[in-house]
């Protein structure tokens, strides 16, 4: 006689670590679309609503949604979906500015050190630490409050915040990379050092940037929503998810829908640039497994 | 009453689509001592965990019976199960550093071991832990108790881990390739602790894939294949006396004195394995290809490397044999031009070769190539076989300064042209007996032998007149272990190199070495040719040594 018995290993000497499940697991396909969208909406705003996102109409003023106007009107009577959808633009563009930035002098700094002698590396090492210090919202202010506010003061705000983020993952990396078996082999084959720096370090450092950087976007437009809030970012009457919500705060009482169709466009933009990150880092890591 | 009762257990792990285990029938008696022997993949280790319910999840287990401890164990809840480890069956494990708690200190470990079980009192737990780390023979056992597994020595943590298995005095204790990682005189401690175990009444079931380990301390093997025990029989006859031809290759590819000049890798046919003579090369002895003199390597405050000299002629094969952390490796660094020696000079060719800067060994380290122990760490993670392997035949000026001189390039900074390097790389895959679609695969998907057969293509490359080869069989199973080594001697044979082998495996050095080093604390404690260092040793170390490895296995009637 055969009997079949489901054994169960939970204890520490299970051969594979089964990934933690989830009750609800979100398909791969939803974030991307949704990012997609954004993206249409940052680059041709025109595609998705044909509304001119800066017409008042006050007597149409703090209007519920409706079939004319989907996400409702604002305290001066503008279209919220119109300004949703142009405000994607800058929010989207600034945080990947700054994004661009941070990941760009981040990489550079963290290579430059991970690279050099000791006693530099330990000078740019410390000059991480000081600038990490800082909480990032924090010193994106120290930073706009010597530039004054404006797009461009808030990309360099943001993206100098971010870069100690990027050159510590950078700078480490580049110590396990040199000190691997295959550089040591490539000496042995007799390479030249610029030769060995270009062709086995740099590409197997900078392989995790684009993972860390999608995920970063999602901090960084937040930041981008935070001080746009707080009247640092693009200046009124340019639709700015961040700009908005500080405007429409007066009136949420009144027109909850004012305030919720941007916050959640922030919200929904990071979750999913976290979800495709994630998705991302598992692919990377599972190729060097 | 047996310990354990099997009969034809089958685990299979459905969502994978792979049975590892068809089929095993096997039963343990009080104070016996089992060993399953098997390549990696046979399934020993499967059936191992099996036995103590640690299959893993998603796992199915059928038998026709499977009784342990004398109770039906196939309608075990994880709760049955973890009553009965620790408690009825310790596990000790290969890699004691995984399998220790890095955050506890190996006494709470042990003592965890003992609450569990809930053997002794919690007031006389302390003692018990310090007694048991005695009595497994870890010297000072109050301080190591407060010591973390990262502090210890890897046969320290080996001890430990057995004084954790065996707190709760089980009747049986599960030791899975246990002295794997381990140099050989510890692993000769480990193997009398275990056997000492056994003596006091204890059985024992060891999982290895290496036959001498075995034969030390088993009294019956099973010889596992493909998840079918192919043979199983008291130890001495099966050792002497096999039946089967699997066994007959096993024990065939095990090198030793005995195996020199022989291939490694036979054919069993008609009941013997037939031993075939590798070619026959030639040392060159009019003057050394590689010289080294007085060598000296510091690491802050620690000399690794103490005054070492040498020389290796063309067609030669110089062993080093030593200890982990005797040195070796620095000395293959060295030797590389890897590491500048604090005193001391490598000459290669007759030419300086240490002591200058980088710019001038540039061009000439395509005479000298390195093959590690662990391929897949050596090769570039984003490159495919191909580009692997064509990587010494671009960018650096290949063979210029070669005595034989490339087709191409030579004496200039450029490569030689793709289509050549295509061509080359086919031939080379060939020569190392890989097909050639193998170039477009990436290592990952390779086996352990592949891989390291695609080294050793990329280290012929360039046609190096010295190969140092650093362990470069020691993560590989005894047949793999086998077909590399034939490859190398035959490499060897046809292009007249000269090799540097080091390596912790005594009996691998007999097979290949002509004349052998033996280190210890960095220094070359004899050196010598390698039958004489062998056969009549001369220092008390070298002694030790030989004494430590499992007695000698013959191969076959």
């Amino acid at each position: 006689m055969t009997t079949v018995a489901e054994i169960p290993g939970v204890e520490a000497v299970a051969p594979a670590p089964a990934r933690r499940r989830y009750a609800f697991r979100v398909p791969a396909a939803v974030p991307l679309l949704f990012l997609a969208v954004a993206a249409v909406a940052a680059v041709a705003p025109g595609l998705l609503t044909g509304v001119d996102p800066l017409a008042a109409d006050p007597l149409h003023a703090l209007a519920g949604p409706s079939a004319e106007h989907w996400f409702g009107t604002d305290h001066l009577g503008r279209d919220v979906l119109s300004r949703v959808v142009h405000g994607a633009g800058h929010s989207l563009s600034i945080g990947a500015a700054a994004i661009g930035l941070a990941a760009g002098a981040g990489a550079l700094l963290g290579v430059l050190a991970g690279l050099s002698p000791r006693y530099l590396d330990e000078l740019l090492s410390r000059l991480f630490d000081v600038v990490a210090t800082f909480p990032e919202l924090l010193l994106a202010l120290l930073v706009i409050a010597v530039t004054g506010p404006g797009t461009g003061n808030v990309i360099l705000a943001i993206g100098i915040a971010q870069i100690p983020n990027y050159a510590r993952v950078i700078r480490a990396q580049t110590f396990v990379v040199r000190r691997s078996g295959y550089v040591e082999q490539a000496v042995t084959f007799g390479l030249a050092r610029p030769v060995l720096v270009a062709r086995h370090v740099l590409p197997n450092v900078l392989g995790p940037l684009p993972v860390l950087a999608t995920i970063g976007m999602g901090t960084a437009i937040i930041a981008t929503s935070g001080l746009s809030f707080l009247g640092m970012g693009p200046q009124p009457p340019s639709p700015e998810w961040g700009s908005m919500l500080s405007e429409a705060r007066d009136y949420l009482r009144v027109a909850w829908w004012a305030v919720l169709f941007p916050g959640l466009s922030v919200t929904l933009t990071v979750i999913s640039l976290t979800l495709v990150g994630r998705r991302l880092q598992r692919r990377f890591e599972g190729r060097d497994r | 009453m047996s310990l354990i009762d099997i009969e034809d257990l089958r685990v299979g792990f459905p969502r994978a689509g792979v049975e590892a285990v068809r089929g095993v029938s096997l039963s343990i008696e009080a104070g016996e001592c089992v060993a399953i022997v098997g390549e990696s993949g046979s399934g020993k280790s499967v059936t191992a965990r099996t036995l103590v319910g640690l299959t893993g999840p998603g796992a199915s287990v059928t038998a026709a019976r499977f009784t342990v401890d004398g109770r039906d164990a196939l309608g075990f809840g994880a709760r049955d199960w973890r009553r009965l480890r620790g408690r009825f069956a310790g596990l000790v494990l290969q890699d004691a550093l995984t399998s220790l708690d890095p955050l506890r200190t190996v006494g709470d470990e042990i003592a965890e071991a003992l609450a569990t079980h809930d053997v002794v009192p919690r007031a006389a737990r302390r003692e018990r832990v310090i007694e048991l780390l005695d009595a497994v023979g870890v010297p000072e056992p109050e301080v190591r108790a407060r010591q973390y597994a990262h502090q210890l020595s890897g046969g320290l943590r080996q001890r430990a881990l057995i004084a954790s298995a065996i707190a709760a005095d089980p009747p049986l204790i599960i030791a899975d390739e246990p002295t794997t990682a381990l140099d050989v005189t510890v692993q000769a401690q480990i193997l009398r602790l275990l056997a000492a175990r056994k003596a006091t009444g204890s059985a024992l079931l060891m999982i290895s894939h290496d036959l001498a380990v075995v034969s030390a301390i088993a009294d019956r093997v099973l010889v596992m294949k493909d998840g079918v025990i192919v043979e199983e029989g008291e130890t001495g006859r099966v050792l002497a006396r096999p039946r089967h031809d699997y066994t007959r290759l096993l024990l065939a590819a095990v090198p030793s004195a005995i195996s020199r000049g022989t291939r490694l890798s036979t054919i069993a046919a008609g009941g013997i394995a037939l031993r075939t003579p590798l070619p026959e090369r030639t040392v060159d002895h009019v003057a050394p290809i590689l010289e080294a003199s007085g060598l000296t390597a510091v690491y802050g405050s620690r000399t690794v490397v103490d005054d070492v000299s040498f020389e290796v002629f063309p067609g030669e094969t110089l062993g080093i044999v030593g200890e982990s952390g005797s040195g070796k490796t620095t000395v293959a660094r060295l030797v590389l031009g890897l590491l500048e020696p604090a005193s001391g000079e490598v000459l290669l060719g007759g030419e300086p070769w240490s002591g200058i800067p980088e710019r001038g060994r540039r061009t000439r380290r395509s005479r000298i190539q390195v093959i590690s122990q662990n391929p897949l760490g050596s090769f570039d993670p984003r490159y495919t076989v191909g580009h692997l392997v064509a990587e010494p035949l671009r960018g650096a000026s290949s063979g210029s300064g070669s005595r034989r001189g490339a087709p191409f390039g030579s004496g200039s900074r450029r490569g030689a042209p793709a289509s050549w390097r295509k061509d080359r790389v086919a031939e080379l895959l060939d020569r190392v007996g890989l097909p050639a679609d193998v170039a477009g695969h990436h290592p990952r998907r390779l086996s352990g032998g592949q891989r390291q057969r695609v080294a050793i293509a990329r280290a012929l490359a360039t046609r190096p007149d010295v190969l140092v080869c650093d362990e470069p069989v020691s993560a590989l199973d005894v047949s793999i272990q086998a077909q590399v080594l034939d490859l190398l001697a035959e490499i060897q044979a046809a292009d007249g190199t000269a090799m540097i082998f080091i390596s912790h495996d005594l009996g691998v050095v007999h097979h290949v070495a002509d004349r052998v080093l033996v280190m210890r604390s960095g220094q070359v404690v004899e050196d010598g040719y390698v039958d004489e260092v062998f056969f009549l040793p001369e220092h008390d170390y070298t002694r030790e040594l030989l004494g430590a490895v499992p007695k000698p296995v013959s191969a076959g009637p």
